[in-house]
């Protein structure tokens, strides 16, 4: 074990020194990748650990870019604090979902549907309200400072969100580890087990769904920050909440690299392949491979990429399973 | 408020209500008989609309002429998919279940873009501008013939499921798969065809929706969306609890317009879904589970 986080440490060192020798398409590529591991890190929380699953997780996101931009624009509150603040609004959403899907007992493809209805139902009243630009969306004016969450070119960004990633995989590696993350992954193995045993389910669904619906919103500050434009379609449409799942089902469902990896095998593959076939007026080509991708990696690598790279590298890190 | 228009909406909605209920008889059979739900369900119905577009364009035979063969050809696609992904994931816990066919929509949805481009296209059939006065309203024509089709598609469908060798199959892999397994009947062939009788149903509603709206690649997440309305309305596995459902839908969706902008109305449908599935989860007319 003590060897596999000498190799994290020594990787992360690399990452902390790369902006040194990339250049700023490459810088790009790294924000995205840390950008989408987050992200995946978040909903593996309420999916991977406690085994309900959400379809809907760009409602968070589309909270928390909406809400810190809003309060920015409006009252000149610095988006740090707007993040926050878009994050309690975040949290008591996914409470208030939560509430109703859990306390209702709604599972499985039911909750899936509720998720989705959720974000779309979110999606729709956001287009409708003038105050954040209904259907056409806002742009962000560029006022770069640390104030304004806002920077010219992209080494802020990456160390952002590089923190972003390393913090938030600390967080869900400490959470799987205490005690109430061990009843998360006991309520996904088996609730009813679970419940026989005394195990308040309700209760600590609700912990995984506050907690990764808080993760969730700050990549949407933080996103709002790094693309200058909102809509109501690239925030809170089915299209984010797809592409947020994918990276931690490819890497591994439940544990805390599997999200990091995947996004580290996606999301060059995805941005790479994106302008190569745009070049060639493929468009679209590239969601059609990451579609035939996911699939691959569901019939014939159940348990994602990470197990496999486990194996490899066991005998070099003793890694005792 | 204006009774005529009330009217003619209410007219409209039925009409529509009945497309809705055919795509949704389709999505209600593969959760019936396979227990997943089908996420690709409204980018197969864009399929069949691209197809009997096609069709149109290429051969000029008129959707509604065409649309055995919109329907079959999107059978064919069900039926592929099925044999080759969902069968093998049948047993997966749910988290990998939902994401192949999540992507297979991503597949579809995208191959339409690469075939078709981004631009909305709207054919102009023979009947799309008659219409029949009815009072005070109007029945358009093309909506009333589609209607027809959907209901006789339906009843069709329902026809199969009870007489047919096949559809007693179908029925008994759905009630018991185990217990069909046992006195042999060759499950994996049975799903491949449900799955196929599924996905060839919405892309006939597809067929039977392209005189009616312009067609683009983009639109297959609402059609799933507006589906899953209808089937957990008329309670998921039960066909005729879809068809009466998407009755219920078009006609609340047409009247919503007298109070909301249009472009809200799909909030109607998705705070009815969600008040149903909390009040009464079994549909309104009981499901499978």
């Amino acid at each position: 074990m003590r060897r596999l986080y000498l190799l994290l440490g020594l990787l992360l060192l690399v990452l902390l020194l790369l902006p040194l020798v990339l250049d700023k398409y490459a810088l790009g590529i790294f924000v995205m990748i840390f950008f989408y591991a987050y992200l995946g890190q978040s909903w593996n929380v309420l999916t991977g650990y406690t085994g309900h699953i959400s379809l809907g997780h760009a409602l968070y996101v589309g909270i928390g870019a909406y809400v810190s931009t809003f309060l920015a624009q409006k009252f000149g509150l610095s988006p740090w604090l707007g993040m926050l603040a878009g994050g309690l609004l975040a949290t008591a959403v996914g409470l208030g979902l939560g509430f109703l899907g859990f306390r209702f007992g709604l599972r499985g493809v039911y909750f899936v549907i509720l998720t989705i209805s959720c974000a779309e139902i979110a999606r729709l009243a956001v287009s409708h309200i003038d105050a954040v630009g209904s259907f056409s969306g806002i742009f962000l004016d560029f006022n770069p400072g640390f104030y304004n969450f806002q920077f010219r070119g992209n080494v802020p960004y990456y160390y952002i969100s590089l923190g972003f990633m390393v913090l938030g995989s600390l967080a869900v590696h400490l959470l799987a580890r205490s005690r109430t993350g061990r009843l998360m992954v006991a309520i996904r193995e088996d609730e009813q087990a679970a419940l026989a045993l005394g195990v308040n389910s309700f209760k600590y669904s609700m912990t995984a769904i506050g907690i990764s619906a808080f993760m969730t919103s700050l990549a949407g500050t933080f996103y709002a920050n790094y693309v200058y434009y909102l809509s109501p379609n690239s925030m809170f449409g089915m299209g984010l909440s797809i592409d947020l799942i994918l990276r931690p089902i490819i890497g591994g469902l439940g544990t805390v690299l599997g999200p990091i990896i995947g996004s580290f095998v996606l999301t060059p593959l995805s941005e790479v392949s994106r302008a190569y076939f745009a070049k060639g007026g493929l468009e679209g080509m590239h969601l059609v491979l990451y579609g035939v991708l996911a699939i691959l990696v569901v019939l014939f690598m159940r348990q994602g990429i990470l197990v496999y790279i486990k194996r490899a590298l066991k005998p070099l890190l003793k890694l005792e399973d | 408020m204006n009774l005529a228009l009330a009217l003619q909406l209410l007219i409209q909605g039925i009409l529509l209500g009945g497309i809705y209920g055919l795509t949704a008889v389709g999505l209600s059979l593969i959760f019936g008989v396979m227990g997943v739900i089908n996420f690709a369900h409204g980018q197969m119905m864009v399929m069949g609309m691209y197809i009997s577009y096609w069709i149109l364009v290429l051969l000029g035979l008129d959707p509604y002429l065409s649309l055995p063969l919109a329907a079959g050809a999107i059978f064919i696609l069900g039926y592929v998919i099925q044999s080759t992904v969902v069968n093998r994931i049948l047993d997966f816990p749910e988290a990998m279940q939902v994401l192949p066919l999540v992507a297979m929509g991503l597949i579809l949805e995208n191959l339409a873009l690469l075939f078709w481009g981004p631009d909305h296209r709207s054919p102009s059939t023979a009947l799309s501008l008659a219409a029949i006065p009815l009072g005070s309203a109007t029945v358009d024509v093309s909506r009333l013939i589609a209607f027809a089709l959907a209901i006789a598609f339906t009843v069709a469908l329902f026809l199969f499921l009870k007489k047919s060798a096949i559809g007693t199959r179908i029925r008994a892999a759905a009630d018991n798969r185990l217990g069909a397994q046992l006195v042999g009947i060759k499950v994996d062939r049975i799903n491949n065809i449900a799955f196929g009788l599924g996905a060839a149903t919405t892309g006939a509603a597809g067929a039977l929706l392209l005189p009616l709206m312009p067609v683009s690649p983009h639109l297959g997440h609402d059609f799933t969306t507006t589906a899953f309305v209808v089937v957990i309305l008329g309670g998921m596995g039960n066909l005729l609890g879809a068809l009466v459902g998407g009755l219920i839908l078009g006609v609340t969706e047409s009247l919503a317009t007298l109070v909301l902008p249009a472009t809200l109305k799909q909030m109607i449908s998705f705070g009815l879904l969600v008040v149903i599935m909390l009040i009464r989860p079994q549909g309104l007319f009981g499901g499978r589970r």
